[in-house]
């Protein structure tokens, strides 16, 4: 019972990199145009800057950057207030309250569809909920729906394969390519958000710089995550946020790994999970005699300091590897 | 076993009173000073927010005086208060500081372990140990009481800081009190105080909400005693959060008829969804204020405080729908008290013009 095809802005920030695929499938079958907006420039991050307040975190902010592009643009903004994607587990406070905080900044803000995820205490209702609510936003019901559904799901399953097999398999003792010096790349584990790690301007392109600097990268997603979930099984107590345990999990599980030689976690000034969860990772890297880089990524950051500290980072794992 | 616990305001007379009913000796830790802060500064994570900095300090100092184990609270989500004790346990152990520490969560997630944690706690027969809860909630509801009435005091006495001598020495008396009626003597006598105090002639107020997250609005180190600034400013202060409603709301689930936070039906449209700590309930309560008259808000956090981020970027709605003047004022260990005293100067000269009254 479709009213009109909508022109929905769909911001390439936060969670756009963990269920894109799901969200495009989904509003595209359901006969919705859907508008990305362009990979994060200087441009889209001092709209969001100039926007936001102070204190927020860098991603929220390049958020609200692509957001603002996107509203002269788009007849609506898809925000879905994201709270839980699973059970008893949160995302953090600040995705709690986006909808809100866009429509508090964005002058001439279109209407926000801002469906409510929350899958923390049914995740199945919850999820159904999502769903039933978004598409009634655009004006469908019934069949179609479910069809949508089935179509994102596969899609977005299809997605997750495919980016296990695209990042080089991880597995111990595997050894690709000869440094200069004759011997085999170091491997570096290198953890952080998906929206860092795969924002190419915001994430300043770490994985890129390591291999140039002859690293071998190892990202949370080139291994199964159950081996993650598994190593945060141990931990006294469970992690309530969903992307802090994946953090966790992945850098317990690269620490464990005789082949790796150091960790990078990437990490936004001002983002409240990992400023709990990287100390505590970092506390264990050092119990289990491995060295660990913090690199905090904020507004200000310039690509040569980086660069120096992650070649200060190499120079250091190459000496301490046994010769 | 000798029991300590983090600071919060007033909080320490509260569970000083209830650990020692059910017979355990406590070690109050000294009073926060900006050595606590210092000495949690160093030690915890450096983006953490400030509470986690605070609390270690006070574990730290606690040390000196013999503690050996830790009661608090704890949480599963969304906020990190949850995942302190976690961190400050690893923190600990890296400094080589050996505490046990018992980790109330919230019952929920199993409510067998809350139950084995009181029993393995507890020293006492059942009756004394309700004995001393209830204690703990009189002395609460005391301090609360008395509290308010200072607020009310302080832009009105004659001589600023006699309303606040009295109540130190309140606070003395009732954590010294050990009966109910005790503790009503003494809220009866300080009232009488309290109210011989000399008062400014004609004195007009200006009446300001403080709002924010629990932590930064009832803990005096971290908040540079902003109500006695303000007070001194001329600033009566009225504030939503006070420990007996806190533990009312989240101990007593609201059980007992004491006004609590209703953000559910005062924050919408601005806000319309729980952020987790107290930012809907900021959120709420300014838009309360509003209502009420309030001629300004201040909103107080910490620095990287997730949930009072949000309700900070919502404030410019709420200011434009209810025309309440906000100011947000976010704290660590680097504000400074001439800084402060320099915003809360200008903000209410603000709100002076704004309401026509002219100083003094």
């Amino acid at each position: 019972m479709k009213v009109k095809q909508w022109r929905l802005g769909v911001p390439r920030a936060l969670f756009y990199y963990y269920y894109a695929p799901w969200w495009e499938a989904f509003l595209q079958a359901l006969g919705a145009q859907v508008v990305v907006s362009p990979p994060t420039t200087r441009e889209i991050m001092d709209l969001g800057i100039s926007l936001a307040v102070a204190e927020a975190c860098l991603p929220v902010k390049v958020y609200y950057g692509h957001a603002a592009w996107l509203a002269p643009r788009v007849e609506a903004l898809f925000v879905p207030r994201l709270v839980s994607v699973e059970q008893k587990s949160f995302i953090c406070p600040k995705l709690m309250g986006l909808p809100d905080m866009l429509r508090a900044a964005i002058k001439d803000c279109p209407p926000v569809i801002d469906v409510t995820v929350d899958m923390s205490r049914r995740p199945e209702e919850g999820l159904k909920a999502a769903i039933r609510d978004t598409a009634r936003a655009i004006g469908s019901r019934g069949r179609e729906v479910y069809r949508a559904g089935e179509i994102a799901r596969a899609r977005y399953r299809d997605w997750l394969a495919g980016q296990q097999e695209q990042g080089r398999e991880f597995s111990p003792g595997k050894k690709e390519g000869i440094t200069p010096g004759g011997q085999p790349p170091l491997a570096v584990g290198l953890v952080g958000h998906n929206y860092l790690l795969h924002d190419r301007y915001l994430g300043m392109d770490i994985a890129g710089k390591v291999t140039r600097l002859g690293g071998r990268v190892i990202l949370p997603e080139n291994f199964a995550p159950e081996l993650g979930e598994a190593a945060c099984r141990r931990l006294p107590k469970r992690l309530y946020w969903t992307l802090g345990r994946k953090i966790m999990g992945a850098a317990l599980h690269l620490m464990e790994q005789e082949e790796v030689a150091g960790l990078i976690h990437l990490t936004a000034f001002g983002c409240g999970p990992d400023s709990l969860v990287g100390d505590l990772a970092e506390r264990y890297a050092h119990r289990h005699g491995k060295p660990f880089l913090l690199l905090t990524l904020d507004e200000h950051t310039g690509e040569a300091g980086v660069e120096t500290r992650l070649e200060a980072f190499m120079d250091m794992l190459a000496r301490r590897r046994p010769a | 076993m000798k029991v300590t616990f983090p600071h919060m305001g007033h909080l320490w007379l509260v569970l000083k009173a209830a650990l020692t009913g059910i017979g355990l000796e406590v070690v109050v830790p000294p009073p926060c000073t900006r050595r606590t802060l210092e000495l949690g500064v160093r030690h915890a994570p450096e983006s953490a927010c400030l509470p986690l900095k605070v609390n270690l300090g006070n574990y730290l100092e606690a040390k000196e005086l013999g503690a050996d184990t830790i009661v608090m609270a704890g949480g599963v989500g969304p906020c990190r208060i949850g995942y302190y004790s976690q961190v400050q346990r690893e923190i600990l152990r890296d400094l080589g500081c050996a505490y046990e520490m018992v980790v109330f969560e919230p019952p929920d997630v199993h409510f067998n372990e809350v139950w084995d944690k009181i029993k393995y706690l507890n020293r006492r027969p059942w009756q004394d140990g309700v004995h001393g809860v209830v204690m703990a909630w009189l002395k609460a509801c005391a301090v609360d009481a008395l509290e308010q009435e200072v607020q009310r005091l302080r832009p009105r006495e004659a001589q600023t800081g006699l309303a606040d001598a009295v109540f130190r020495r309140a606070l003395q008396e009732l954590d010294a009190a050990g009966s109910r009626k005790e503790v009503n003597r003494v809220v009866k006598e300080i009232k009488g105080e309290l109210a011989a105090l000399p008062l400014k002639p004609d004195v007009r107020v200006i009446r300001v909400g403080i709002v924010g997250e629990i932590y930064t609005v009832l803990e005096p180190l971290v908040n540079l005693d902003i109500e006695k600034r303000l007070g001194a400013l001329g600033v009566e202060v009225v504030r939503g959060l006070f420990l007996s409603r806190w533990i009312n709301d989240n101990l007593f689930k609201g059980l007992l008829p004491l006004p609590g936070h209703h953000p559910e039906k005062t924050a919408p449209p601005f806000l319309n969804h729980f952020v987790g700590g107290h930012g809907w309930e900021s959120v709420g309560d300014t838009v309360t204020f509003a209502r009420r008259g309030c001629d300004g808000v201040i909103q107080l956090a910490p620095l990287t405080c997730m949930p009072e981020i949000v309700a900070h970027s919502v404030m410019p709605a709420v200011q434009q729908a209810t025309g309440i003047p906000v100011m947000t004022i976010y704290l660590d260990e680097q504000t400074g008290e001439a800084g402060l005293q320099t915003r809360l100067e200008a903000f209410v000269d603000m709100l002076r013009r704004q309401k026509g009254v002219r100083a003094g």
